[in-house]
């Protein structure tokens, strides 16, 4: 066992690095449930995404256009649960599920080809003088461009929920989807663009995963990142701000315990790759006190009936 | 007569199985406050959503000022000038007081601009509100003034008020009729809904009167009886609740010294409430929505546990008890809101006869179920309320609002309770059940029942109580005979104005 | 202009019809998609749905429905009661996995004695196994309010590690030549779950499937816990007014799910798998779900949608080896029909009528 391989500065890094699939899904369904749906298909539209980015960027051999075809994918899958829970007024537990399974047999059918294929690597940030610094240059300023998108977009929501008119109609039909509904709001309108948005986010995060973070295409290669990201969005108590750090404490126990695995730690490798689920749990016990946060209408259907 | 603000032309509107409008015409002058009075179902509520944009008429005109007027939405209503104060707030519990008014606004000013403008028109009529307080802490005065201003700030030509007063103390209503006055003084019109007829004849100029979706008739309130108009609203002449005059028993439910916090996060917790209600006797408890009707009645069901003393039925604890055992024991209730709460939407009625009904009615046995019985059960409630329903077999949420409320009472009424315990039982349940329900809670107390009526209906509770006690801001006051008591002392029992300035007129 | 009309109560006759409406929606669509994949659709949906029963093999594949239709139908039953109260146990690939580590593990533990008693202590020790696993999200929920979804699904990911862990560590096989996996249970007579009649594929399994149809159907029609599942599901208010414990009620269907998980795991590693395995689930867990829904949460209707979905399952791998469709192409066609039937069930509750055109 050798901890002295681990080098504080790369394993900041890499949690950086492991914490922005997580991030993207979570902002990404943070919208969803602050508009008062529950898509419960974030693993589902995190794989999609995953093999749609990874086809795309294979195939035209620009990891861009692969990270715009992954939201677009993302977005596409998450339109069948628009069509089940906000047209066809079905549970929106049930068609989340729905997704995931359908999700996870799609993505497999249409990777069956890229298995085992490199993909075009994506060019990270070189800031002369900047990226060189020591600790801060390979922590700050040395990572590829989606990473900061991944940060971007937290202060945006940020921003739009607290400060924008959008944000404030958005937040009034997830607390009360009735009343926004009398004020003339258009309530389904509303949610459709709002899950659009989760989707293209989840896509985007399962393409990280599949060109940036690992990089290669596997069957189930987003192994229930999307279902922690659920996770994130409640221990975030529905704040932006607050899934970042989640995303980054996930990051690190995951990196970390991928780090004891390398060195040699003298706990079974089936114990160490356990350890984010189990954390999971914990902090969902920790944090299950406060339910006062989550959006009054989370997950109830609504039809407006004369 | 001059061109009246609004004015609208055989209006009708038909939904499944039901006409909500037939042909309705009338005019709003400028300046004038007009009553639209009916019983509950008589279509005043869809009328009014056709005004404000919310649904679409099948046939029939509107013209504002004597152009053509058909908002297509809300939106269209509010930017030519109408307003609309709901009889439920449509608020956001979790927001606070300027977001909601934003929301409810086409080009609101930035935040601390609004802010000012909300102090502004606040202090102007009378109705003190921060703007940054969050909605779900404030009362229903409170709620109701943030419908009001958010009316206000768009300079209303008219304004319509639905049911407005159903929710204030008789202090608070004064107050509302000053701003009201002081509204039409500037020139607004006002579009009053209400079923309250001396009200009506305090405040409004012109009544039109809706009786099952037609407009039956039009009058001065002024110079019509309460009484005719009450005739013109439900077409014949009502049965009022016979009360046999009654001696009281021994006490039959004691609740001693009991605070309990609300289970949700906007709702009101209970703070050393004590009463004693005897057998044979009727209780009437009163004031306004959200100071502790929900909690008092779950507190009483079993669905929030206290401390054992707290309650005691016949002397006995019964505090700890949930509701299956206190049924056995003879306390029984019934829950205001009817569907999702005293019975199961989707559900039978012969299921929802077991929902409350399996412990007395003997429905089943080691835990299985006696499907026969309990249809026969439901079939009794059916037969002795008059539920108007094809048979047990069909769902609760097939039947109308007054029908399921007579099932409700009566599946708990036939159960020979000690003591039952009603919240609301004629909201919105139209005149006759109200009468028959009301008839039969006075049956139950004569036969020796202790009864307890949560209600707003202060007529309501005048008509059937022997003892009156009013819940303001989870607080109960001495309960004290009904003989001789006056409104004003009622409304000072409800907790007055709400700390409520009155308009600078 | 289409609208949507609230029925006064839900249609009997759409809650039959729309599984099989959805079936058909799915055969068409599922069609549409092998033929993009380049198949023949008309001989590929054949092949799914009629070589398994009436094809030249299908004296092979007929006892193979019922091994793969058991532990769907085992799992969906348990699973169908917590989903009618609104508790959403979706980790039952989880408690799948423990019911078979600990019920293999407690056979393991006796070998090599042969006793008549072993194989009932398995029986026991896996449905103890499932329902522990189960009782982890129970208990959370009960006690601090967490969501049973989450945590029950972690703990599949939790599972599957420990059943790496087992296969390679504490249940090795120590005669396996280093392979991971445990020793083979149908080797080991008296902890074999073998075929009541021979070649029938009847193993103790598909018995307790059936058993586990007519206890639910018994309890959710005749019984008061029953009646407090569906009450809790249709209104939860109503059902705390009439008495019902939600904690009790949420340990009870957890509970239940997690034990039914766990002999189906039982049945399963000591019958037609044999031996503890990094590989040995294979998503039952996860199918069973669209079991439970396509089945109407229904007990008659799971059996027949256990049925229906193990067809898929043998149709599907027949047509990976005679037409090459992908295994994958036959999950994308279970997914499909679980979002029909999603859609469809609308009906149920609402009419679709074309709106008059609204007066201006």
């Amino acid at each position: 066992m050798d901890l002295s391989a681990i080098n504080p500065v790369l394993l900041v890094a890499s949690l950086m690095v492991a914490a922005t699939p997580l991030l993207l899904a979570a902002i990404g369904e943070l919208v969803v449930e602050r508009a008062g749906v529950l898509n419960l298909g974030v693993e589902g539209m995190m794989i999609v995404g995953a093999i749609s980015g990874f086809a795309i960027a294979v195939e035209t051999g620009s990891p861009w256009l692969g990270f715009i075809g992954a939201a677009v994918g993302g977005a596409i899958l998450s339109l069948l649960f628009v069509v089940l829970t906000q047209v066809a007024l079905a549970n929106q537990v049930a068609s989340g599920l729905a997704l995931t399974l359908f999700g996870l047999g799609l993505s497999a059918l249409m990777g069956q080809s890229y298995v085992g294929i490199k993909p075009p690597a994506m060019g990270k940030l070189d800031i002369p003088v900047l990226s060189d610094l020591p600790v801060v240059g390979p922590i700050l300023f040395s990572h590829d461009l989606i990473l900061y998108l991944g940060i971007a977009l937290t202060a945006a929501v940020w921003w739009m929920l607290k400060y924008s008119r959008m944000g404030l109609i958005l937040r009034a039909v997830g607390e009360n989807h009735d009343a926004a509904h009398a004020l003339g709001y258009k309530v389904i309108r509303i949610r459709i663009l709002a899950i659009l948005f989760g989707g293209a986010c989840a896509g985007l995060g399962g393409a990280y995963i599949s060109l940036i973070r690992v990089p290669q295409w596997t069957e189930g290669m987003t192994a229930g990142v999307g279902w922690i990201a659920l996770a994130l969005v409640v221990f975030a108590s529905w704040k932006p701000w607050r899934a970042l750090l989640g995303a980054y404490l996930f990051g690190g126990v995951t990196v970390i315990q991928l780090n004891l695995q390398a060195a040699g730690v003298a706990i079974p490798v089936e114990y160490l790759a356990m350890s984010p689920y189990v954390i999971t749990i914990l902090v969902l016990v920790i944090l299950s006190a406060d339910k006062s946060r989550a959006p009054a209408s989370l997950g109830r259907i609504f039809h407006a009936s004369h | 007569m001059s061109t009246p603000l609004l004015s609208i032309k055989g209006l009708t509107k038909a939904y499944p199985g039901v006409v909500a409008n037939d042909n309705v015409s009338f005019d709003i002058g400028e300046g004038e406050v007009h009553a639209l009075l009916g019983e509950n179902g008589a279509g005043k509520s869809t009328l009014v959503k056709m005004i404000y944009g919310l649904v679409k008429p099948d046939s029939g005109t509107m013209s504002l000022r004597g152009a053509p007027y058909a908002p297509p939405e809300p939106r269209a209503a509010r930017a030519d000038g109408i307003a609309m104060v709901f009889q439920h707030f449509s608020l956001f519990d979790a927001l606070n007081v300027a977001e909601n008014i934003a929301l409810g606004m086409e080009n609101p000013p930035a935040m601390g601009d609004l802010a000012a403008r909300i102090r502004e028109v606040s202090e102007t009529y009378g109705l003190p509100l921060d703007p940054f307080r969050t909605v779900g802490d404030l009362s229903a005065g409170e709620r109701q003034r943030v419908e009001i201003i958010r009316c206000l700030l768009q300079d209303p030509k008219l304004l319509i008020m639905d049911e407005p007063t159903s929710v204030l103390t008789p202090q608070e209503v004064e107050i509302l009729f000053q701003t009201l006055q002081k509204l039409r003084s500037e020139g607004t019109s006002i579009l009053y809904i209400s079923h309250k007829l001396e009200e009506i004849r305090t405040l409004c100029d012109h009544a039109t009167i809706l009786r099952l979706g037609k407009n039956v008739g039009e009058c001065t309130p002024r110079e019509t009886s309460a009484r005719d108009m009450a005739e013109m609203m439900v077409g014949t002449a009502l049965k009022t609740p016979q009360r046999a005059g009654r001696a009281f028993g021994e006490i039959a439910l004691d609740i001693t010294g009991l605070s309990v916090p609300s289970p949700s996060e906007f709702g009101t917790s209970l703070k050393n409430l004590h009463l004693t209600v005897r057998k044979g006797e009727v209780l009437g408890i009163g004031g306004v929505a959200g100071n502790g009707q929900d909690e008092l009645l779950a507190v009483l069901s079993g669905e929030i546990l206290t401390a054992a003393d707290a309650v005691k039925k016949d002397g006995q604890p019964v505090g700890r008890m949930g509701p299956t055992a206190r049924r056995r024991l003879g306390l029984l209730t019934a829950p205001e809101e009817r569907l999702g709460h005293a019975a199961a939407p989707n559900m039978s009625l012969t299921e929802n006869a077991l929902l409350t009904g399996s412990v007395r009615e003997g429905l089943e046995s080691n835990g299985f179920l006696k499907w026969a019985e309990t249809r026969d059960f439901a079939e009794r409630i059916i037969k002795a309320f008059d539920v108007r329903t094809p048979g047990p077999e069909n769902a609760a949420r097939s039947l109308s609002g007054g029908n399921l409320q007579k099932f409700v009472i009566g599946r708990e009424v036939l159960q020979n309770p000690d003591v039952l315990v009603v919240n609301q039982p004629t909201w919105g349940v139209d005149a006759a059940a109200a009468a028959a329900i009301r008839q039969a809670l006075l049956d139950l107390a004569a036969r020796g029942t202790a009864v307890i009526c949560i209600s707003q209906d202060l007529d309501e509770l005048m008509e059937i109580s022997d003892t009156f006690a009013a819940l303001n801001e989870g607080r109960l006051s001495t309960p004290r005979t009904t003989t001789g008591l006056t409104v004003d002392e009622i409304g000072l029992m409800m907790g007055g104005a709400h700390g409520m300035e009155v308009a600078h007129v | 202009m289409i609208v949507l009309e609230k029925r006064p109560q839900p249609s009997r006759a759409w809650s039959m019809a729309t599984p099989l409406v959805a079936v058909l929606a799915t055969m068409f669509f599922g069609g549409l998609l092998f033929a993009a994949l380049g198949k023949n659709p008309v001989e590929a949906i054949g092949t799914i749905f009629w070589e398994p029963l009436f094809g030249e093999y299908a004296f092979y594949y007929r006892p193979q429905l019922l091994v793969k239709g058991a532990p769907l139908v085992l799992i969906a039953i348990g699973l169908s009661l917590g989903f009618r109260a609104g508790i959403w146990n979706i980790g039952a690939e989880g408690q799948y996995i423990m019911g078979a580590i600990v019920g293999a593990g407690v056979g393991l533990a006796f070998y090599p004695m042969e006793a008549f008693y072993i194989f009932p202590l398995m029986v026991v020790a896996g449905a103890l196994g499932g329902w522990a696993w189960a009782m982890i999200p129970a208990f959370l929920k009960v006690r601090f309010g967490t969501n049973e979804i989450l945590v029950s699904l972690m703990l599949v990911y939790v599972a599957e590690q420990l059943l790496a862990s087992m296969s390679l560590g504490l249940l090795k096989n120590p005669e396996g030549f280093g392979f991971p996996g445990s020793r083979n249970l149908q080797s080991y007579g008296s902890a074999h779950n073998a075929e009541l009649i021979e070649g029938s594929g009847m193993h103790w399994g598909v018995v307790a499937a059936l058993i586990a149809v007519i206890f639910a159907y018994v309890l959710l029609n005749r019984h008061m816990t029953g009646f407090h599942i569906r009450l809790t599901g249709e209104a939860p208010r109503a059902a705390r007014f009439a008495g019902v414990r939600p904690a009790r009620l949420i340990l009870f269907c957890l509970g239940v799910s997690g034990a039914l998980a766990g002999l189906a795991g039982l049945f399963e590693v000591s019958g037609p798998s044999g031996q503890v395995s990094i590989d040995f689930n294979v998503g039952y867990g996860f199918t069973a779900i669209i079991v439970a829904f396509l089945g109407r949460l229904h007990p008659v209707g799971i059996l027949l949608a256990g049925g229906l979905m193990a067809l898929t399952y043998i149709g599907g791998e027949i047509a990976q080896g005679s037409l090459g469709l992908p295994a994958a192409a036959i999950q994308v066609f279970q997914g499909m029909l679980l979002f029909f039937l999603l859609a469809l069930d609308l009906l149920t509750n609402y009419r679709i009528r074309a709106a008059r055109k609204e007066v201006a």
